[in-house]
């Protein structure tokens, strides 16, 4: 069971391959849109890619809720279980 | 003759030759190859296993996030506009950005970025698929990009004629200028299609010469035009650009010109899908076109950069095609097919062969088409094997490229 900063380092990595974000910039109370400048085709690819990376599905109805990189750990934490 | 003049102000490319247009140049008049063994493990399995990687890889000189929502064949587009942006000076020059247009032709698109994500949904399943996919594998990001970077607003066009691509991007550049529709056009052709799924299709209509293959010829002798040997093209990839520009505006800024565009011709065989028409007749109207568009005289056309692929019938007709328009004036005119040593960009190839039409008006020296050592009997035209000087005075040199499907353009370029 990976613990909430693996996760959190493992995403960081994801949107830094994405996006160009400083991993170090992806901390969890962080937005995707308003802070790291992650545009909405960016954000299909970190969530297609996360899904690969923690074996999870997120659900299209469920991104728009995942405003922050806490959100997005938050999610991936509670369908691992 | 069209009122406005246009000149050429700036230019770029990334090619199998170099990284640059100094570089490419260069590498031409020296008569360099830049054909060799691909070194992709899928080449193995390929009737082709030879072809023009370009020299300088993209991921070198562009941002890596920015990169990676470009297709290939964008990234060769943008490493190629942004030298010919430089060279251009237009950068704070204060131009419009509704007077700044773009025509960036690719004669297949994204046709690796299509195949790398059918490949992750055969793998993967449809969620893998990249949401990239589609802006990426469009015929027109090429243009679409390049116009996003330099906010070019007046127009974006991806023309697409297969091999013609790239110079019809420059005639339609033209039109642009002439018909008052923009300043500046950003114009010029890229391809990167050196992938075995094309590469097995090109190989299969004996297009692509399957020479130097399974035997001990030295890769850098397959692509041969006008040569008694010669079996078919060999695919390279790259892209290129110029900075087309009234001459009134540019005049206006003191740009630096390196040639006028005269004139562009444009016309159709309506003969055969891939083959060319056998006498050339499309083909001599499109030159013939460029002449008369440009109110050129054939007695001060003293270079051709040719299509000329290395196929048995292409070849040929080109010939024929100078002799119909120039008549008697054809023996003094310098005759030269780059693809020799670059092989051929498809719809990047009209835009790089610009390039170096206008490097040759600008140094007044023509580059030799290579492994000519047998010419066809059946070709009369003077076709230097080592590069030679152009004639002092005001010169011409017309660029052909024909494409798959049927379409002729010729652009006539004049010295300054």
């Amino acid at each position: 069971m990976a613990t909430t900063e693996e996760i959190r380092a493992d995403l960081a990595d994801i949107v830094n391959e994405v996006a160009g974000v400083d991993a170090d910039d992806v901390q969890l109370d962080k937005s995707f849109v308003d802070d790291l400048d992650v545009d909405s085709l960016s954000m299909v690819e970190v969530v297609v890619a996360a899904e690969e990376k923690f074996g999870v599905t997120i659900p299209d109805d469920e991104v728009k809720n995942l405003k922050t990189v806490g959100d997005a750990v938050a999610f991936i934490e509670r369908s691992q279980g | 003759m069209p009122s406005t003049r246009v000149v050429v102000t700036g230019l770029g490319t990334t090619s199998p030759l170099g990284g640059d247009v100094a570089s490419t140049w260069q590498a031409m008049l020296a008569g360099t190859s830049g054909i060799d063994y691909l070194e992709d493990d899928w080449a193995a399995t390929l009737p082709v296993k030879i072809g023009g990687r370009v020299a300088v890889e993209p991921s070198e000189v562009l941002d890596r996030v920015k990169a990676r929502r470009w297709d290939r064949s964008t990234q060769f587009a943008v490493v190629a506009a942004d030298q010919a942006w430089a060279d251009s000076g237009l950068e704070g020059s204060g131009l419009e950005p509704e007077r700044l247009g773009v025509a960036l032709a690719s004669g297949i698109g994204g046709v690796t970025t299509l195949l790398a994500n059918y490949d992750i949904l055969l793998e993967k399943g449809p969620r893998r698929v990249s949401p990239l996919a589609v802006p990426m594998l469009m015929p027109n990001a090429p243009a679409a990009n390049v116009s996003l970077k330099y906010g070019a607003r007046a127009a974006v066009h991806a023309p697409t004629s297969a091999c013609a691509s790239g110079n019809e991007a420059i005639a339609m550049a033209i039109d642009l200028i002439r018909l008052g529709r923009a300043d500046v056009v950003i114009a010029g052709g890229t391809e990167a299609a050196i992938h075995p799924l094309p590469m097995a299709a090109f190989a299969n209509m004996m297009a692509l010469s399957k020479t130097g293959t399974d035997d001990d010829r030295d890769p850098s002798t397959v692509s041969r035009p006008w040569d008694v040997a010669r079996d078919g093209f060999v695919l390279g990839e790259g892209g290129a650009v110029l900075i087309l520009e009234s001459e009134e505006h540019a005049r206006a800024r003191g740009a630096k010109v390196y040639a006028e565009v005269l004139g562009a011709g444009i016309s159709n065989d309506a003969h055969d899908i891939a083959q060319p028409d056998p006498e050339g007749r499309g083909g001599t109207r499109a030159i013939a076109m460029a002449l008369r568009e440009g109110d050129v005289d054939p007695a001060t056309v003293v270079h051709v950069n040719a299509h000329a692929t290395s196929t048995p019938k292409g070849d040929i007709a080109e010939g024929l095609m100078l002799h119909a328009v120039l008549g008697e004036h054809v023996d003094r005119c310098l005759v030269t097919s780059t693809k020799s040593m670059t092989g051929h960009l498809l719809g990047g190839a009209g835009a790089l062969e610009a390039v170096a039409t206008v490097m040759a008006l600008h140094d007044r020296v023509s580059p030799p088409t290579i492994n000519l050592d047998d010419k066809d009997p059946a070709v009369d035209l003077d076709i230097p094997t080592s590069k030679r000087d152009l004639p002092e005075g005001d010169i011409v040199a017309l660029n052909n490229s024909f494409g798959f499907g049927g379409a002729n353009v010729a652009v006539a370029f004049g010295s300054v």
